[in-house]
Parts: structure tokens; C-alpha cells; sequence
């Protein structure tokens, strides 16, 4: 029998607001433990939560980013239970009016574009953070109280390939709407995925399990994959799936058991009774649909239909938008060639901030700075072996392209009287290698190339000398 | 009409973190279930045009702006806390 996943996914976002949630505590990344919070997070005992106006902005935005329909009225609910990191023993959420409904957003897999749903999105706080030992857990409540929106999927997804493809594009259109980090080494994107089986052609659902614990992208492919296999197994040896709730283990691909799912109904959820509800009215949804960014998407089809980028560059460039408005840029303000942009980009730029372990915008390298030494290695002042030294240079220490040609002192000799009288000087002193060039030896071109290299330091512009030499030669 | 049966109460108190005993858990049946059927008195009434209310104030968009105010410090976020260990709350082994 063969089988066919069926998944969903529940992403949450941290949102980069100044402050909390409910509370006017900074929200910070890396403080010492314990070090962010007031009473309101801690929980005490009449203190009373405030929603911040920014962190429903943000929620608007990307639910807006995500095709989404904006509640005319949105509110908050009190989702109950204990655990160490939840200082209230309930988490204030949004159940029954999220903020956004009903949205999409677009993969493309197989050349073929294929819609997601998207249910809901609702803000909610974030819990402190535990660490375990042998005998005890130590929590730091730092990220209580964080702003978080959790995006909720149609279980439209049908494999591992288009779960990993979903999270990449969610991942960059919230990183365009500029409401977090979307970091998920940080935490500040986290994702859960719920999976169950069916025989092919049948509509209805199976039994589903939900898998924690995926903090990367291919975790995320890795567990699906094997949670698919272990349900197939269960089925085709006649027993049945219960839903539960598993943990992917990094150390061995594999899903283990965390506990059998409680009901919702054991969180005991009802309307929060220390906030009032959100009316969203038409001109607060129209200003924040006026800020909204060009979103990859709409760049993807720029890249393909203005500058005539091949697909695979416009997908790639489009997914990160640090990479996309620094080529924007270069191209628009810069006029650099939008290929070779996308070249330098891809390679050279993102595989040395791969092994610097940086960002772009932690580097000397500037739209202006890279798109002038693509011009130097166009017009021939530089050969692109020199200028992978010249990008070093401006990498780490940035500046003006030309004069770090001049500072390294590798500006190419491209002044074609001067060539041509080194190549003469060159071809008087050899009349052996003439000879044998005439006898038909080519190595001895290889010869007469190198002389002039030599003479030069090396910083003759070869296509030029190649041209000159083999138009000298052929006259004598 | 019995709604509640003891496992519900004991099920209930479970989730609150509240030890009972059988004895209470017992009494606590009772009590509940009438507390629950004096709500259905509800259900005599004709409520099909009535908005639900899901709070007490007439009140909308109560925001404040995003800007943060000092935290308080370690010190004083962990003065409660039974045990401490390096600026954290320690408890019980969790998972």
C-alpha cells in the first residue's frame, strides 16, 4: 500500500519589539539570566498586563505579508497550565478572534507553484527558558513575556521537500516585513510539524502525531522523513497510530515519545479578563498596508522580467533580503551589471560570510564598493584573479574600490602603447622563440607570454597581451 | 442531571496543582454539579439574539506604546525563589 503524508505546521516567531508583550520590560536577546523582567512577568500577585501597541502592528504586518484577513476585532485569551517556565500557570494567547485568518503563500516545487494555506495567525507571549540536569532544571524568565506570533499552516503540505520549502518562504517574507530576526539558532523562529498518513486517493485524514524539538530546517525535513516511515511501519504491520506528541532526538534522526496528547480542553482557555479587545479599524489597516515592503515575491518576478536573472538566482537572492536590497542597489543606484551582481553575491559574498561566520551588513562591503570592482574587472583594470584579493580587502576592511586596487598595487597594465612596446622589446630579444613559433611550436607563445609577465610583475592585462603578441608575431 | 463525577474533580484538581482527598474530591462532586445545573437555568432562556460577552468593561484598544522601562534587577527578580543557582530559579528536574 502506499502512503501519503499529510502535514501542517505551527511556526513561532519572536517578534523584535523594544519592549515585552504585556509588560514594559525590555525584550532582549543574550542579557544575563534573569536580568529582563518586572513583576508583570514574574507574575506577582496583582499586577496587570498591557498590550503593546507595536507588537499588534507587527502582527498585523505579517499577517498581511501572508495574504491574511485582519479581525475587525481581535482578543485575548488565558490558555492555563503548570510548568516551571510559565510563572503565571497560564500563557495570555488569542483562541477564539486571532489577529489574521485565512491566508496563503506561494512554494514552487518541481517547476510547479503550489498554494499553502495558512489558518491562522495569533499573538501570543513566549515562556522562560529551562535548562536540565541530573537532579534539577535551573529557568532563566528572560524571554517571558516576548512578543510571538504562531502561524499556523492548512495541512496542505504532502511531503518533507514542501514542509522544508514552506518554512524557507515564510522564513523570508517575515524577515521583509522586518517584524524579527527569523533566526532559528537564536530561537527566534521555532517550529512544530504535525504529520499522519493516508493511503493514496483516500480524503480523509489519519491520526495525527505532532514532533517537537526541530530546531533547523533540515531537522524539520529529517524528522518528517522518518516519522512518516515509523507511522508506515505501524500501519502495514496492522497496528494503529495514537496521537501523541514525540521529540526529534539530533543525535539520531529519530522521534521519540514525550507524552500522549492532552485535550485542549485541558488548558481550560477563557477570555482574559485583564485585557480588553482590539478593534482594528479600516484606516489603522490601511496604514500598516501602506508600509508594508516589496515582498519576494513580487522581486522574484523583477529579477526574472527587468534584469533578466535566470530563475535559480531570482529564487536564491530573493530569500534573503540583506542579499536582495544590497543587488537592488548595485543595480539601480550603482548600474552594475544585475548578472554579475547576482554572481558575487551567491558566490564569493555569501561563502566568505559563510566561513567568517558574519552578515552582510558586519562586513566592509558596500553596493557601491562591490559594484565598482566588478566595473574595474569589466573594463580590465583588474583580472578576476586580483580582484578575489581586492574583495578580501574591501570584506574585512572595506573602502573605495579603486584605491584599494592602487593600495595593493595590482592595477592591471592595460595602456596598449605600453604593452606594445614590451611585447617589441620582448620579440627583438627572443628571435628563437619566432622561429619556432613559425614552425609551428604554440608552447612558444606560452614562452614570449611569460617573458612579458615577468617584465611586468605580472600586472599586464593577458587578454590585451595575447592580442598584441599574436598580431607582432605574425608580422615579422 | 450528574455532569461531574468524582474522576472529573480529581482530573481538575490535577491540572491546578491542588491535592484533594477522596473524601473532598467527594463533596466537591456534589458541589460542583450544582453549581453547573444552577447554570443551566441558562438554557431555559431564549438567547438566540443576544451577543456574547466575553468581558465586564465596555472598554476598546487599551495599548500602551512600545517603550521599555528598566527591568528590576537579579537580585530582586530571585529574593522569592526557595532555590537559586548561578542567577536562576532552580527547581525540581523537569522532562
Amino acid at each position: 500500500m502506499h502512503f501519503e503524508s499529510v502535514i501542517g505546521l505551527e511556526v513561532h516567531v519572536e517578534l523584535k519589539t523594544k519592549s515585552k508583550m504585556y509588560s514594559s520590560a525590555p525584550n532582549e536577546f543574550g542579557a544575563a539570566p534573569n536580568s529582563n523582567l518586572n513583576a508583570v512577568d514574574l507574575g506577582y500577585p496583582g499586577t496587570l498586563p498591557v498590550v503593546n501597541r507595536e507588537a499588534v502592528e507587527f502582527g498585523m504586518r505579517a499577517a498581511m505579508a501572508l495574504n491574511m484577513e485582519i479581525a475587525d476585532v481581535t482578543s485575548f485569551d488565558r490558555k492555563n497550565y503548570y510548568y516551571p517556565d510559565n510563572p503565571k500557570a497560564y500563557q495570555i494567547t488569542q483562541d477564539r478572534e486571532p489577529i489574521g485568518r485565512n491566508g496563503w503563500l506561494e512554494i514552487e516545487i518541481n517547476g510547479e507553484k503550489k498554494r499553502i494555506g495558512i489558518t491562522r495567525l495569533h499573538l501570543e507571549e513566549d515562556a522562560g527558558k529551562s535548562s536540565h540536569y541530573s537532579d534539577h532544571s535551573l529557568v532563566d524568565l528572560n524571554r517571558q513575556g516576548t512578543p510571538l506570533v504562531e502561524i499556523v499552516s492548512e495541512p496542505d503540505i504532502r511531503s518533507s521537500e514542501e514542509a522544508y520549502l514552506y518554512l524557507e518562504k515564510l522564513k523570508s517574507i517575515i524577515q521583509y516585513t522586518g517584524v524579527s530576526d527569523v533566526k532559528m539558532e537564536e530561537g527566534s523562529l521555532r517550529c512544530d510539524a504535525n504529520l499522519s498518513l493516508r493511503p493514496v486517493g483516500r480524503a480523509a485524514f489519519g491520526t495525527k502525531t505532532e514532533i517537537k524539538n526541530l530546531n533547523s530546517f533540515n531537522f524539520v525535513r529529517k524528522g518528517l522523513d522518518y516519522e512518516a516511515l515509523r507511522q508506515e511501519k505501524v500501519y502495514l504491520s496492522g497496528g494503529k497510530v495514537q496521537q501523541e506528541t514525540r521529540r526529534y532526538d539530533e543525535k539520531t534522526g529519530e522521534t521519540i515519545l514525550m507524552r500522549v496528547k492532552e485535550g485542549s480542553d485541558d488548558y481550560r482557555y477563557f477570555p482574559e479578563p485583564d485585557l480588553v479587545a482590539i478593534h482594528i479599524g479600516e484606516s489603522w489597516k490601511e496604514a500598516i498596508r501602506k508600509s508594508l515592503p516589496v515582498l519576494p515575491d513580487e522581486l522574484y518576478e523583477r529579477y526574472i522580467n527587468a534584469y533578466q536573472l535566470p530563475v535559480a538566482d531570482a529564487r536564491q537572492i530573493t530569500l534573503n533580503k540583506e542579499q536582495a536590497d544590497f543587488l537592488n542597489e548595485m543595480v539601480e543606484t550603482h548600474q552594475t551589471d544585475a548578472k554579475l551582481s547576482a554572481n558575487w553575491l551567491m558566490g564569493e559574498v555569501t561563502g566568505t560570510l559563510r566561513k567568517e561566520r558574519k552578515e552582510l551588513g558586519e562586513t566592509g562591503l558596500t553596493p557601491k564598493n562591490l559594484g565598482e570592482m566588478i566595473q574595474l574587472i569589466e573594463d580590465g583594470t583588474i583580472s578576476s584573479k586580483q580582484a578575489k584579493k581586492v574583495f578580501m580587502k574591501l570584506f574585512k576592511a572595506g573602502g573605495e574600490a579603486r584605491q584599494v586596487v592602487k593600495d595593493l598595487g595590482l592595477e592591471q597594465l592595460s595602456d596598449p602603447k605600453l604593452l606594445l612596446e614590451i611585447v617589441t622589446r620582448i620579440l627583438d630579444n627572443n628571435a628563437q622563440s619566432i622561429e619556432d613559433y613559425k614552425n609551428g611550436k604554440d608552447r612558444a607563445v606560452g614562452f614570449l607570454v611569460g617573458q612579458i609577465m615577468k617584465e611586468t610583475k605580472g600586472q599586464a592585462n593577458p587578454k590585451m597581451v595575447n592580442e598584441i603578441l599574436l598580431e607582432e608575431i605574425n608580422k615579422r | 442531571m450528574s455532569e461531574i463525577n468524582k474522576d472529573i474533580v480529581k482530573h481538575t484538581a490535577n491540572l491546578a496543582r491542588i491535592e484533594i482527598s477522596d473524601d473532598i474530591a467527594e463533596s466537591f462532586t456534589s458541589e460542583l454539579d450544582k453549581i453547573i445545573n444552577y447554570v443551566h437555568v441558562m438554557d431555559e432562556l431564549d438567547l438566540e439574539d443576544v451577543v456574547p460577552q466575553f468581558h465586564a468593561l465596555n472598554l476598546m484598544n487599551v495599548m500602551r506604546e512600545d517603550i521599555p522601562e528598566a527591568p528590576i534587577s537579579q537580585e530582586e527578580a530571585l529574593k522569592n525563589a526557595k532555590q537559586t543557582e548561578n542567577g536562576q530559579f532552580k527547581v525540581p528536574r523537569m522532562l
